[in-house]
């Protein structure tokens, strides 16, 4: 039986990746992933602000204050995109370079009154999840603070995708049908970046943005490869992400090393695997159906 | 204001190398990221930056220091092999380009963070100097941090002058390249290979993270000023350079600042204000240019129902009350009274009170109108063959475009016709 701490840590990790799984399956597939790259370090000012604000890591105000520039910096790329006629590359480039380097900022100008660095805005410390516990009236410890909220964005996640699945997969997949009958593909489109920033910056703590970018591209590419039903791939993408993240976790045990970094490399293994012998769409598998047609064709020739 | 001066006189010897090395470091990352602009490919410098980090740590235990010289080519080697994965997994896979670059960026950084720790805890003393990668070191460059800096940057400039041609070739038309037999695939590495460069000499300036904004954001920028590749990378260059300055300078005055960040901030306010202020580009000057259309699309509109007007009456020049003209055209009244102001001031129309008159250019002007609609119906009917039923709404909108030699030609063509196709008069000049 390991110590409480470390399956404190390990189930933060899994809800982590679930929300992110779950999110990223609908990203990848809009071609959007570079979006929620850029809104996980866009996300930073947001934070800067909730914390002046609210004066604490109080978290209601971080996850409202979150999602609404995470709505923004979605609007700022589409703005710069549809009406300066900017590349959506470059947009994306420009706007998220643009709002970290204003969140760099704002931590050192209120450096006294906010308690945050870059360094763990980059890859957080989800090491230190068991240290902050919420404490009940009575002093018992009822467990560490993060896992509560990352428990409660991923109830939100899961409502939000099972509620309105139809509309998600049509916009996803069909956005002229949706529209002809009558779903708003933008409404769905600025509520999904907010469910995205919302995740990201409950996140953010814990595992840092750059694991938020690994947990929300990897698992849902590596369920991509692995099958062509769409609901298989959700589920295949959260298992994929709880197994990341148990086995990153013992990687970095194993070699003391960060755990977000441990889970960035097991997730980027288990794509690789994917990459190459997924029974689907592995590069393998392509091999050989392209041999297959190739010796047919020459026998096909010899017949003739 | 002392402060600028000191600042600008490059007195002080540390001062010196700061600003001389931002400044290469961010010209020439410009210089190179236009291409990468131009290529439709801004994000790979993104990838490319995240990527070096493993280098870097992997160049530190392999050669225990931290010589500039040996991280330089562990970096660059990283660097490199994740634009090679980008690559696989995109024509490899059924697996998106964006979803492969999110990808290739976050497991490479997350394979440099780890090796950070392990080395951190393995606790070589020397090891210090390493994280400053992740957020840059501007303000601490030495002169022998200034020399690997320069050396590489006089080889990106040599480069790029001499492949220049090939460059700006597979940019736009990638298929001609190709065509007269150039060896496009070589270009791409190369091309690749310098954009690896400028990178890994970029982020010791602004850091891993914004690195694609010195790479990107001066290019985006000046693309809105010019249609020329030349101009383009000159002022792409030079925004580079100043918001290298400024960045240096702010941390210089106000010393807790951060260089990288205001570098960026400084490029990004450069790249704001040309997105919407350049002339033609941008979107200021854009929505002036729709409006001026838009507005003289609804004064032909209204000099247009005084026509009609006068042919129901057989008198074109007669006051009319604006709810005549609104049953020819519906609008609201205040809309419509600005349109007949504005046609007033042009001297089409003149008015007593609340009743307006064409005037002589007004006529000729609204018949012109007439005449081209009317002209332009019955050229789609008799040369194209599409049904009179069908052509009125093309007619609406070519009515104001359609210029003079065209209207000519049309005259021309259709041998001076009297009727359009739902017969009524087609009108020409009385002179």
């Amino acid at each position: 039986m390991p110590p409480i701490e470390d399956i404190y840590i390990i189930l933060t990790a899994i809800l982590v990746s679930s929300s992110c799984a779950l999110l990223g399956s609908f990203l990848i597939l809009r071609k959007m992933a570079m979006v929620g790259d850029a809104i996980s370090h866009a996300v930073l000012p947001g934070i800067v602000i909730a914390f002046l604000v609210s004066g604490s890591r109080d978290s209601t105000t971080m996850l409202l204050g979150a999602g609404l520039i995470g709505i923004l910096t979605t609007f700022l790329i589409e703005f710069l995109h549809a009406k300066a006629r900017l590349q959506t590359d470059a947009s994306i480039g420009v706007t998220f370079t643009w709002l970290f380097a204003i969140g760099v900022v704002m931590i050192t100008f209120f450096a006294g009154q906010v308690d945050l660095d870059q360094d763990c805005v980059l890859y957080g410390e989800i090491a230190y999840v068991p240290l902050d516990n919420i404490v009940t009236d009575n002093g018992t410890i009822i467990g560490p603070r993060a896992l509560y909220i990352l428990g409660f964005v991923l109830l939100i996640v899961v409502a939000f995708i099972t509620l309105s699945f139809k509309e998600l997969f049509l916009t996803t997949f069909d956005p002229g049908y949706a529209r002809t009958i009558g779903i708003s593909t933008a409404l769905w489109h600025y509520l999904l970046m907010g469910a995205v920033s919302a995740t990201t910056v409950a996140s953010f703590e814990s595992v840092g943005a750059i694991l938020v970018v690994a947990l929300l591209i990897g698992p849902p590419a590596t369920a991509y490869l692995l099958t062509d039903d769409f609901r298989r791939m959700l589920l295949l993408a959260v298992g994929i992400g709880v197994i990341d993240s148990i086995l990153g976790f013992i990687l970095a045990v194993w070699l003391d090393g960060s755990i977000a970094g441990g889970i960035a490399i097991i997730t980027g293994i288990t794509f690789l695997l994917a990459l190459l012998f997924s029974p689907v769409h592995g590069i393998l598998r392509r091999k050989l159906i392209s041999r297959d047609t190739k010796s047919d064709q020459v026998a096909a020739e010899q017949k003739v | 204001m002392s402060s600028l001066i000191d600042f600008l006189s490059l007195q002080d010897p540390n001062i010196r190398y700061v600003v001389l090395g931002v400044i290469l470091l961010t010209a020439t990352s410009a210089l190179v990221g236009c291409f990468s602009f131009l290529n439709k490919k801004a994000l790979i410098g993104d990838a490319i930056s995240h990527a070096v980090l493993p280098g870097i740590c992997l160049a530190f235990i392999l050669s225990g220091s931290r010589n500039p010289f040996f991280l330089v080519i562990g970096a660059f080697a990283t660097g490199w092999l994740s634009t090679y994965v980008v690559d696989v997994i995109t024509h490899r896979s059924r697996i998106k380009e964006d979803t492969a670059i999110g990808l290739v960026l976050s497991v490479f950084f997350g394979i440099g963070i780890f090796m950070l720790t392990v080395i951190q805890k393995s606790g070589n003393a020397s090891q210090s100097g390493l994280d400053h990668f992740l957020f840059g070191q501007a303000a601490s460059m030495v002169g022998q941090d200034l020399m690997v800096f320069s050396t590489v940057a006089i080889i990106l400039v040599v480069m790029v002058i001499l492949l220049f041609k090939e460059f700006t070739l597979i940019a736009f038309d990638r298929n001609f390249a190709q065509a007269i037999g150039l060896p496009v695939h070589l270009i791409q590495t190369i091309l690749t290979s310098l954009i690896v460069l400028a990178v890994v000499i970029g982020i010791q300036a602004v850091g891993v993270v914004l690195m694609a904004a010195i790479l990107i954001t001066p290019a985006a920028a000046a693309r809105f000023w010019t249609h020329n590749i030349r101009t383009m990378i000159v002022l792409a260059s030079i925004f580079g350079a100043v918001s290298g300055v400024s960045g240096a300078y702010i941390s210089y005055v106000a010393p807790a600042m951060p260089t990288g960040p205001w570098i960026v901030i400084v490029i990004s306010v450069i790249a704001f204000v040309s997105f919407f202020l350049a002339p033609r580009r941008g979107v200021i000057s854009r929505m002036l240019r729709q409006r001026t259309f838009r507005r003289t699309i609804n004064e032909e509109n209204i000099l247009k129902a005084f026509y009609q007007l006068g042919e129901e009456s057989r008198e074109f020049r007669t006051k009319r009350l604006p709810e005549e003209i609104l049953t020819r055209r519906s609008m609201d009244t205040v809309s419509l009274h600005k349109i007949l102001k504005r046609l007033k001031r042009q001297g089409y129309l003149i008015n007593s009170g609340n009743s307006w008159e064409l005037t002589e250019e007004g006529l000729a002007k609204a018949q012109r109108v007439v005449r081209v609609h009317r002209l332009w119906e019955l050229y789609l009917t008799t040369k194209l063959n599409i049904a009179p039923d069908h052509v009125h709404d093309d007619a609406d909108t070519i009515e104001h475009f359609l210029t003079p030699d065209l209207e000519a030609e049309l005259e021309r063509v259709l041998n001076y016709p009297k009727v359009d196709p739902h017969k009524s008069e087609i009108p020409y000049d009385r002179t």
